[in-house]
């Protein structure tokens, strides 16, 4: 089934040398900053998801590493933190490429071409070789500017397949409303 | 002269930073207030100033049609320019809007306390803390206001059932995890009067007993995420918030929390579980959320527009409120309009307005120019309404009556070149992508049922596969631990059964 909703069918290329290597260069860290993330929730009710917002934000993902460090400060098992890092589209657990695109394929963005942004964008992804990470959306909440994207944080609105592919020819750093 | 520009992430996305900007440039930074968004988003950019009294509007305007604009306005002979718009409350009163949650979204700057409480702002709250938590409950009961996130429950009986609650601590939990596609009410009064939904938390916390709110908001609303956050901050500094809430010795405090990408988190169960730090999987009722929620103590939990929608119940008078709408639909509907649709927006109108007026006459019927064909109504679970019923009327109980809901106010429009088969199909990966797994009608029958409607598209053994679609819907509606597949065969459904001849039947197929 294809769901792309999850990014690491374009990070394949990243090689299990280079994966070694990048927990290797994240348990140091982690070691503290992940302390000090979580010792800053450490009095909310539920920190899970704030702390896991906070270490990706620092990290751009969430290291294998950080897991286990997450699970002994707040006296849970590896098991649990594992299954909440899964449960949510949000967190990654490769580094990230230096952009992101969601693009929207729910139904208000269908009504006016999203199935064809969508299409592009894919085409784009597959064959290009720009630095951006793909990933589907469902809804943006920019339903009334439809098709919409997101580049960056950015919301992008009245999307189309030449402004799409134009993002990926220029390797993400384009997107201004036209 | 002021220039009013919305700084919505909507109108932001087609341009509006880009022409505030350029007024920012040609008029001085000081004239320009950004705002939230009116919600006329085929007029956006739209810029405003105030002339006579009135706020008249000018759009779309990009930002290269500024200088053009301004030496218009300049010249007081504005209204022969191409983007004149006309005074916005007479465009409101025409359309038969009535904006009463929404009164002052795209009138103010989102924070500014003093512009929020000129305009009625914290009227609601004020005459709370004078009645009792009862009194407040019943005035929310008499007022008739049901959830607006979808599941149209009386929020007064809510409301009830915690403030009878002997248990502390008690929480107010507003669920802004706005997932459904054709809908951004929720984002649009987070972004542009995000102090009307801090004011309805802390009526409700007054209300029940409760000390402690949580916005659990999308990460997809970055936007929303700043305004409140920054509205949090003014909100304690003028004292709405805090321990001693406008000076009623009551403490009241909210907190917002991000969600990470899970539609199935607007499930309330499963908000709460992802709340507490959990994988976001829905629990089984009982015991209610009103009872056990929230770290197992009793919880308020509402929809970002029902709890906005209290002040103005509050300040108004729950009978003012109640004299709006239909049959046991009382007050306005927040509808999203948008899809293949030429005016989309929001329009807060009513309950009792047809989808006929609202699609063909005020939203001008469909961009492409194409016939409208059918308008998915409530989100992703709602159901497919053929042209042929835009005369039912937009009510809770009036869109049952056709096997349709009102959910969350979206309405999505079609014109003919949409393929029903197509949309059913997705309508089921939709819900197997954001199934929480828990239980197997959703988690296995999305799949399956993606699989049947694939055989149906080759056509090759049409009726037995039909067959097995329906009886596998029917295990979903019944069978599902939530609404995610319990409502997932809606769209499905209404699909089969108003355009048969999309998946290769040729006969009307019998009605559910």
């Amino acid at each position: 089934m294809a769901c792309y909703r999850l990014v690491p069918e374009w990070n394949t290329e990243i090689t299990t040398v280079q994966k070694v290597e990048n927990m290797a260069r994240s348990n140091g860290e982690a070691d503290s900053a992940v302390a000090e993330i979580c010792a800053r929730h450490a009095a909310e009710e539920g920190p899970v998801l704030p702390i896991l917002h906070d270490v990706q934000a620092h990290f751009g993902y969430v290291p294998d590493a950080a897991i286990g460090e997450i699970a002994q400060a707040l006296n849970l098992s590896r098991a649990e933190v594992y299954g909440v890092v899964t449960f949510y589209h949000d967190f990654h657990r490769e580094p990230p490429r230096s952009h992101s695109l969601k693009v929207c394929r729910a139904e208000a963005c269908q009504a006016v071409g999203g199935r064809d942004v969508w299409a592009a964008a894919r085409t784009a992804a597959d064959s290009g070789d720009a630095d951006i990470d793909l990933e589907a959306v469902y809804c943006l909440g920019n339903c009334a500017c439809a098709p919409s994207v997101q580049l960056d944080g950015r919301t992008i609105g009245r999307m189309n397949v030449e402004r799409v592919s134009a993002l990926f020819a220029a390797g993400g750093r384009a997107g201004a409303p036209s | 002269m002021k220039y009013y520009i919305s700084c919505d992430s909507a109108a932001v996305s087609i341009g509006a930073n880009e022409t505030a900007d350029a007024l920012a440039r040609h008029a001085g930074a000081d004239a320009v207030v950004r705002t939230g968004s009116r919600g006329f988003y085929w007029l956006e950019p739209l810029i405003e100033i105030e002339h006579d009294g009135a706020r008249i509007g000018f759009g779309p305007v990009e930002a290269a049609e500024v200088p053009d604009l301004l030496a218009a306005i300049e010249s007081g002979d504005f209204e022969s320019h191409p983007r004149y718009v006309g005074d916005i409350d007479t465009l409101l009163r025409d359309q038969g809007q009535c904006r009463l949650t929404f009164a002052r979204c795209g009138v103010i700057a989102p924070t500014d306390w003093e512009a929020y409480v000129a305009h009625g702002g914290s009227a609601g709250l004020r005459a709370a803390l004078e009645n009792s938590g009862q009194a407040i409950v019943d005035a929310v009961k008499e007022s008739g206001l049901r959830g607006r996130g979808g599941a149209g429950f009386p929020t007064g009986i809510k409301w009830q059932t915690v403030h009878d609650q002997p248990a502390t601590p008690k929480y107010i939990i507003c669920n802004a995890d706005e997932g459904d596609s054709g809908t951004f009410a929720d984002r649009m009064i987070m972004e542009g009067d995000p102090f009307t939904l801090l004011e309805g938390m802390a009526i409700a916390g007054v209300a029940v007993g409760a000390e402690h709110g949580y916005i659990y908001l999308r990460s997809e609303y970055p936007d929303a995420e700043r305004a409140l956050e920054r509205a949090i901050e003014v909100a304690r500094e003028q004292g709405m918030l805090g321990a001693d809430v406008l000076g009623s010795g009551k403490a009241f405090d909210i907190e917002v929390r991000v969600g990470a990408g899970a539609y199935i988190c607007g499930e309330e169960t499963s908000l709460l579980e992802s709340l507490e730090g959990k994988r976001g999987l829905v629990r089984f009722k009982p015991p209610l959320p009103a009872i056990q929620g929230f770290m197992g103590r009793p919880t308020v939990i509402n929809n970002v527009i029902s709890l906005s929608t209290v002040p103005a119940i509050m300040a108004q008078g729950a009978a003012s409120y109640h004299d709006f709408g239909i049959n046991k639909s009382r007050g306005t509907l927040t509808i999203q309009l948008c899809g293949n649709v030429a005016r989309p927006g929001l329009y807060e109108m009513p309950f009792g307005v047809t989808l006929d007026h609202l699609i063909n006459d005020i939203g001008g019927g469909s961009v492409s120019g194409r016939p409208v064909r059918t308008a998915q109504i409530g989100g992703p679970l709602g159901a497919y309404v053929p042209a042929s019923h835009f005369d039912t009327p937009l009510g809770y109980e009036e869109l049952a009556e056709k096997n349709a809901m009102i959910g969350h106010g979206g309405v999505v429009v079609f014109d003919d070149t949409v393929d029903m088969a197509q949309q059913a199909r997705f309508a089921m990966e939709f819900c197997d992508i954001e199934s929480c797994g828990k239980c197997t009608p959703c988690r296995v029958g999305s799949v399956r049922a993606q699989e049947v409607i694939d055989r149906i598209i080759e056509a090759r053994d049409t009726d037995a596969d039909i067959t097995l679609l329906r009886e596998l819907c029917d295990t979903m509606i019944n069978g599902s631990l939530c609404a995610h597949g319990g409502m997932a065969p809606y769209p499905v459904l209404s699909a089969l059964n108003h355009f048969p001849q999309d998946f290769g039947v040729a006969e009307p197929a019998e009605t559910a």
